[in-house]
């Protein structure tokens, strides 16, 4: 009984096929920007710089990663930056208070899984339209997260906390493993679980995931809640990286988050892509802002570039879709 | 029949009620509990304020009323405001400035209905990528440092009167009224009605739904061309995030206002009444003296309690 359903929801074969061609183009295009920079610029493939990029692009990931699966669902989640900057402030707050680091994490964690789960409460139980929704609780995290640091910088925590950010393991910056971690669970949850093909299902057809018996409400709740918890994790990272917290640390990080996920091959329409397309889509992204900030292309031109990629991988998207229909 | 229903003019009555309702509530509550809050002075100031979100709020109900939505206004306005700046300092010319300021507004207006209507990119992804670039814009053209030294006849706008009306407000009612004949008493007012509650029939009518969904979006980033001469004349510089978030003010006196997010059903008067209860609860807690911070997160409760009587009533 159980396998008959699995090969209801599970997508056909030829698409799963289509997808492993849309990875392929895309770890070309990792490549194809890899090889430029290199001629460009001298110091592109120095290990320092390398690590850098995988460090960096392991930050975008984890807020990116969660993001996919809201995204699957043919949901968004605008409220991840502003919830990385309040989880990052409190669990801050609470590392100083206690002195424990473990307590900061599970804080930290806890933070933006209640705000997932908040954002999943108004997009099930209230019927608000996702965007809108976690829109609004953006500009909520953000007055919260003002008001409660009134301006203060937390700073200066213990070392082995800082580890976690800046610290390296066998030469390579412990994020990094972190994000093998999650690219591992993520990809494991969405493609070989039940609730993972649910979630495909969903973002496909709504009304049919209800009629076969998905519980629809609970598995957006969940989605929702893994973003908001992600966003929790990503603030600790950011955190013990950073050594310090601001109110103003989350307003860069939502549409590079977005970013990824588009060029990830995750359509916005819901029930196409994959955790790994993310993880592509955010060491892109990060080659790209890393490569112009090589050439001493001002800070100021990343929202602009940003900005482009994101309409140029949503249009690109919607030409292969077409196409293959 | 439901087709005809949509596109006549909403029933005032159903919605005068909850925003009213909402405005008054607040009116008396800070009558009660902020000292200062009923003075001439101080009421005369919230309707001054209010005129720039006014000239954001009315085309974005427009464009709401089309099941679209401009997250780019606020950083839109930031830039044109830079642009009014800029040109204005360099020619000394007030009218220059202006039309810098309309000339970017619209063209980044026209991108957003071209991205949304052509490319059939969703407004709310569209716009959050204009948003950026925008802010990114914003950065470039003033180098992230303010603008200062801009000519009087810029700043003399925002503090100049006429027959004793600020100008600002005298904008705003004109703007009113302009948006108030276009929506009710013209052919393209009844199409927009048409884009969000039924496309299918302009098209029968021989009509390009694409071209007039470019038209509002065009409106919306003129509108903040003009906005963006009033910003700054009111801060007297030109500063590179000073009107990062305001599109979130707009949507919230939208939604505030009765506007539907789903149904293509909007009212101006209800926008202009949700501008001002989002200008009286600003205003009211600072007189309170809560930090803009909570004024902020207010102003996200606000919205989201909104859409949740909007989605309660359409299910009734």
């Amino acid at each position: 009984m159980t396998d008959i359903t699995k090969d209801a929801i599970a997508p056909p074969r030829s698409f799963l096929s289509q997808d492993a061609i849309q990875l392929f183009y895309r770890l070309l295009a990792a490549l194809l920007i890899c090889a430029v920079l290199a001629v460009l610029s001298d110091s592109f493939l120095s290990l320092g710089n390398i690590l850098n990029v995988l460090r960096q692009a392991s930050l975008t990931f984890f807020i990116a990663s969660g993001l996919t699966l809201v995204v699957l669902t043919a949901g968004l989640d605008l409220s991840v930056g502003a919830n990385v900057a309040l989880s990052a402030c409190i669990a801050g707050t609470v590392i100083h208070k206690t002195g424990s680091p473990a307590l900061g994490i599970l804080t930290g964690l806890a933070c933006g899984g209640i705000v997932g789960l908040l954002n999943g409460i108004m997009v099930t139980a209230l019927r608000i339209p996702s965007f809108i929704a976690t829109y609004g609780m953006l500009w909520v995290l953000n007055g919260l997260t003002y008001w409660y640091m009134a301006g203060e910088t937390l700073h200066g925590f213990p070392a082995g906390f800082r580890q976690i950010g800046s610290g390296y393991l066998f030469g390579l910056p412990i994020p990094v493993y972190l994000l093998l971690v999650f690219l591992g669970i993520g990809t494991l949850f969405a493609q070989r679980t039940i609730w993972g093909q649910e979630i495909y299902a969903i973002g496909a057809n709504p009304v049919a995931a209800r009629l076969s018996g998905i519980p629809v409400a609970r598995r957006l709740l969940l989605v929702y809640a893994v973003s908001g918890t992600m966003a929790g994790l990503a603030s600790i990272i950011f955190l013990s990286r950073l050594n310090s917290a601001e109110a103003d640390i989350g307003e860069s990080l939502t549409l590079p988050a977005i970013a990824a996920v588009l060029i990830g091959g995750t359509s916005l329409f819901g029930g196409v892509g994959t955790v790994f397309g993310t993880f592509i889509g955010a060491l892109i992204l990060t080659l790209v802002l890393n490569g112009m900030n090589l050439l001493s292309v001002s800070a100021n031109w990343q929202p602009l570039v940003t900005g482009i990629i994101v309409i140029l991988a949503v249009w690109l998207d919607m030409k292969t879709r077409r196409r293959a229909q | 029949m439901r087709e005809a229903a949509v596109i006549s003019q909403p029933n005032p009555l159903q919605r005068i009620p909850g925003v009213a309702m909402v405005l008054v509530l607040l009116i008396a509550l800070f009558s009660a509990i902020a000292p200062g809050f009923l003075s001439v002075a101080n009421l005369s100031n919230v309707l001054v304020q209010s005129t720039i979100l006014t000239m954001l709020a009315l085309p974005m109900t427009l464009i709401i009323m089309t099941e679209g939505l401009d997250l780019s206004m606020g950083a839109v306005l930031t830039l044109t405001s830079l642009c009014v700046a800029i040109v204005s300092l360099a020619t000394k010319s007030m009218l220059l400035g202006l039309g810098a300021g309309l000339l970017v507004g619209a063209a980044f207006g026209i991108a957003n209905g071209w991205l949304v209507a052509i490319l059939g990119i969703p407004p709310f992804v569209a716009t959050l990528g204009t948003l950026g670039m925008a802010q990114g814009l914003s950065l470039i053209v003033s180098d992230g440092q303010s603008v200062v030294g801009i000519p009087h006849s810029v700043r003399d706008i925002y503090s100049a009167t006429l027959l004793g009306v600020p100008v600002p407000i005298v904008m705003a009612l004109v703007t009113y009224a302009a948006f108030h004949g276009l929506l009710y008493h013209t052919r393209f007012g009844t199409y927009i009605f048409a884009l969000g509650g039924n496309r299918e029939a302009l098209r029968y009518a021989g009509l390009s739904p694409n071209r007039l969904l470019i038209a509002v979006y065009a409106i919306g980033g003129a509108m903040a061309g003009i906005a963006g001469l009033l910003m700054t004349a009111r801060m007297n510089s030109g500063h590179p995030t000073a009107g990062l978030g305001l599109e979130f003010d707009a949507i919230a006196a939208v939604a505030v206002g009765g506007t539907s997010f789903e149904r293509g059903n909007g009212w101006l008067l209800g926008t202009v009444l949700g501008v001002i209860a989002v200008g009286v609860l600003r205003n009211g807690l600072n007189l309170i003296s809560l930090p803009s911070s909570v004024q902020v997160a207010s102003v996200g409760v606000l919205v989201i309690v909104a859409l949740f009587l909007d989605g309660l009533r359409s299910r009734a």
